[in-house]
């Protein structure tokens, strides 16, 4: 077989392609969502919790950072279904999608709180204010804006890994791709549309991303620049 | 058939590890090699070289490792090549490791002062002398900690590769799965032995990220 | 002959210009001191003359060398030419014996035991024959600049660049600095400095030079520089600045 590339069997299957991009821009930005959300909670947890809630939401980000997505995904679609409660692909992916970047959004916003002065932490509380106060009003959303790029990586680097939900066949992108494929017998076609797409995807991502974080943080100076490259003296 | 999940199931994904640990071995390896040599290109005096890395690593990184290795294992067959799985995974995964390694070590050279780079230019030294006497030194102390936090994420991307038609650890579990269907004990299985592989490695790279930020260069 | 010819040399930083037509000229065995605020263009002016920064106009030329940004006319250079920096900018992950051996080992083609030899010459030069081993990290401020200073030597420079190496170290520790530099000038070396040492300038250069605004603005016998200044400028900087 010669190198002729034909897209037009691909393209006549868009409808597929493109019901399968809305999955995966769905499942992400339902797992950045809740996945925050949940960050935040674990977040509160840890500092203001005992050393049990400290504990417990340690291990559970160790645990979710340290094995690998589509095993997690594994257990909870096929382990859950043992257990009774059927859930269908596309809800196994998103809770999967869920958890996982609640791990490590909880991981990177407890690096930006650390990274608040405690000298704000005392101010807080020398106005009275109790510590979920303080976390709350004063520490959370700098942390939050310190982070911000971080952040925005984890979010594009899970809608990526929301590929992987192909395995349990849910019709994400990756798992219509995987369809077409079957259908018009042409693999390497197949798979540029579908990586154009997904790297489109990644791109308007972070436009979106860093426009949020512009309006949401306008007064953090993002990366400060210190490079005094000869200075005139 | 239903076969129970006893000793003999446990062993089958025990075993199936030394096939995730040889991946992982190979892909760090080759591409390794691969991204220490984009890394240095990426900082080419050559504008058109800094380019055309960069773009290398930016699509890299916005694609998803699934894409990598469906779109090598697809591109080589066009070629005309059909690689064993092993190969094939390995090369596929080779790809992606170049990427990420490559940022992480132009970051870790571009970390090292540029002091150092004045310093060793008035000595009088070699654009290639200053990397190889001075900078790389450098910047392997400072590259180390996200290189081993990258390895973490290496051995967990192996577990995708079944689709390029190489059973390691994962895809072990799934054929088990299929056939005892237990899946928490399976799984769990699974996870515990990736998390034992992963686990130290993340200390490890926290350690000498606390160790190696001792001892500042003048 | 002079070892360093500036002929009106204009530079910029962005658009921003830092020097605006400076000339000046330096002869074998002359020690000069530049000296100014912040800003004046002095430490610029010293880093055009090893090729670190680029001009704009005019020309440099230092120890027989026309000073461009050819790479390879720049190495050439730089095994004539030393400069010391403010902050040491020693190879951290090297022995000092190493970090003076290293450039004579690798451009000048010396074999380790010549090269040796001449480490240890110059280490003992700077009074710290007993470092040959140690690593920078475990030296004070004052020994790291003055293996600094030996590893510059090492190349056996016919000029000697200082760019305000005393400014970073602990009072305390200026005087064993500013003694290795005294004795450099007194053996003869051809040398550059800008500093906010007064006294030094007053009592070991030949020649100081004041810049202000990116212009020579007073130059002369340091004697006479330093104690009676003609400019309104001079004369309110070095009022200020009696150490």
């Amino acid at each position: 077989m010669g190198f002729e590339f034909q897209f037009e069997p691909i393209v006549a299957e868009w409808h597929l392609i493109f019901d399968g991009l809305m999955l995966t821009v769905w499942l992400s930005l339902g797992a950045i969502v809740l996945g925050s959300a949940l960050a935040v909670v674990l977040t509160a947890a840890r500092q203001l919790g005992g050393q049990a809630a400290k504990l417990l939401v340690e291990a559970y980000v160790e645990l979710m950072r340290n094995t690998p997505f589509v095993v997690q995904l594994f257990l909870i679609f096929f382990g859950l279904s043992g257990l009774g409660v059927r859930l269908s692909a596309a809800e196994a992916a998103l809770l999967a999608m869920t958890l996982n970047l609640a791990a490590y959004c909880a991981e990177i916003i407890r690096a930006g709180v650390d990274s608040i002065h405690k000298s704000q932490r005392e101010a807080g509380l020398s106005l009275a204010l109790t510590r979920r106060q303080v976390l709350q009003h004063v520490v959370l959303i700098p942390a939050i804006a310190k982070v911000w790029p971080a952040l925005s990586s984890q979010f594009v680097l899970m809608m990526l890994a929301s590929s992987i939900c192909s395995f349990i066949s849910a019709q994400e992108l990756s798992g219509a791709t995987a369809i077409v494929e079957q259908r018009t017998f042409r693999s390497f076609e197949s798979y540029i549309v579908a990586t154009t797409l997904y790297l489109l995807l990644a791109l308007a991502l972070k436009a979106v991303l860093g426009a949020v974080g512009r309006v949401a943080f306008p007064r953090v100076s993002g990366l400060a620049r210190v490079q005094t490259k000869g200075e005139a003296a | 058939m239903m076969t129970s999940f006893g000793w003999a199931e446990a062993f089958f994904l025990v075993s199936a590890v030394r096939w995730t640990i040889l991946l992982t071995f190979i892909a760090f390896v080759g591409g390794g090699i691969l991204g220490g040599i984009i890394a240095i290109l990426r900082l080419s005096k050559s504008a058109a070289v800094r380019r055309c890395t960069a773009t290398y690593i930016q699509v890299i990184q916005s694609i998803p490792v699934l894409m990598v290795l469906f779109l090598s294992y697809y591109g080589l067959s066009l070629a005309g090549l059909e690689l064993p799985p092993l190969l094939a995974a390995s090369l596929s995964l080779g790809i992606y490791v170049s990427a990420y390694l490559a940022e992480i070590w132009r970051g870790a050279i571009e970390a090292v002062p540029f002091q150092q780079w004045e310093a060793s230019a008035s000595l009088a030294l070699t654009r290639g002398q200053q990397y190889r006497y001075v900078i790389i030194p450098q910047a392997l102390r400072i590259s180390l900690p996200p290189t081993v936090g990258f390895l973490v994420q290496l051995v967990k991307n192996t577990s995708i590769v079944s689709v390029v038609g190489f059973v390691e650890l994962s895809r072990a579990g799934q054929l088990v799965n299929n056939a005892t269907f237990a899946p928490f004990k399976i799984f769990g299985v699974v996870a515990l032995v990736y998390f034992l592989i992963c686990f130290p490695l993340s200390r490890l790279s926290r350690y000498l990220e606390r160790v190696l930020h001792v001892g500042r260069a003048h | 002959m002079s070892v360093v010819l500036i002929d009106n040399v204009h530079k910029s930083f962005g658009s921003v210009e830092v020097l605006k037509g400076v000339s000046l000229t330096v002869e074998r065995g002359q020690v000069v001191a530049l000296i100014g605020r912040s800003g004046s263009g002095k430490s610029t002016l010293l880093r055009c003359m090893n090729g670190l920064e680029p001009i704009q106009s005019g020309s440099i030329e230092v120890a027989g060398h026309k000073v461009d940004q050819d790479d390879k006319h720049l190495r050439e250079l730089r095994k004539d030419v030393g400069i010391v920096f403010q902050s040491y900018n020693l190879f951290p992950h090297l022995t000092v014996g190493q970090n003076i051996m290293l450039s004579p080992r690798i451009t000048k083609g010396l074999k380790t035991a010549e090269a040796k030899t001449l480490a240890e010459k110059v280490l003992s030069q700077v009074g710290l024959s007993e470092k040959f081993d140690a690593y920078p990290d475990n030296l004070s401020g004052g020994q790291q600049q003055r293996v600094a200073i030996a590893r510059s030597l090492a190349m056996q420079p016919r000029l000697m660049l200082f760019d305000e190496v005393t400014s970073a170290l602990d009072p305390e520790l200026t005087g064993e600095v500013l003694a290795v530099m005294e004795q450099l000038a007194k053996d003869g070396m051809t040398m550059v400095l800008v500093t906010h040492e007064m006294n030094f300038a007053r009592k070991v250069a030949d020649v100081t030079v004041f810049m202000h605004q990116g212009k020579i603005w007073e130059s002369g016998p340091s004697q006479e520089v330093l104690t009676t200044p003609r400019t309104p400028e001079l004369k309110s900087f070095v009022g200020v600045d009696i150490k």
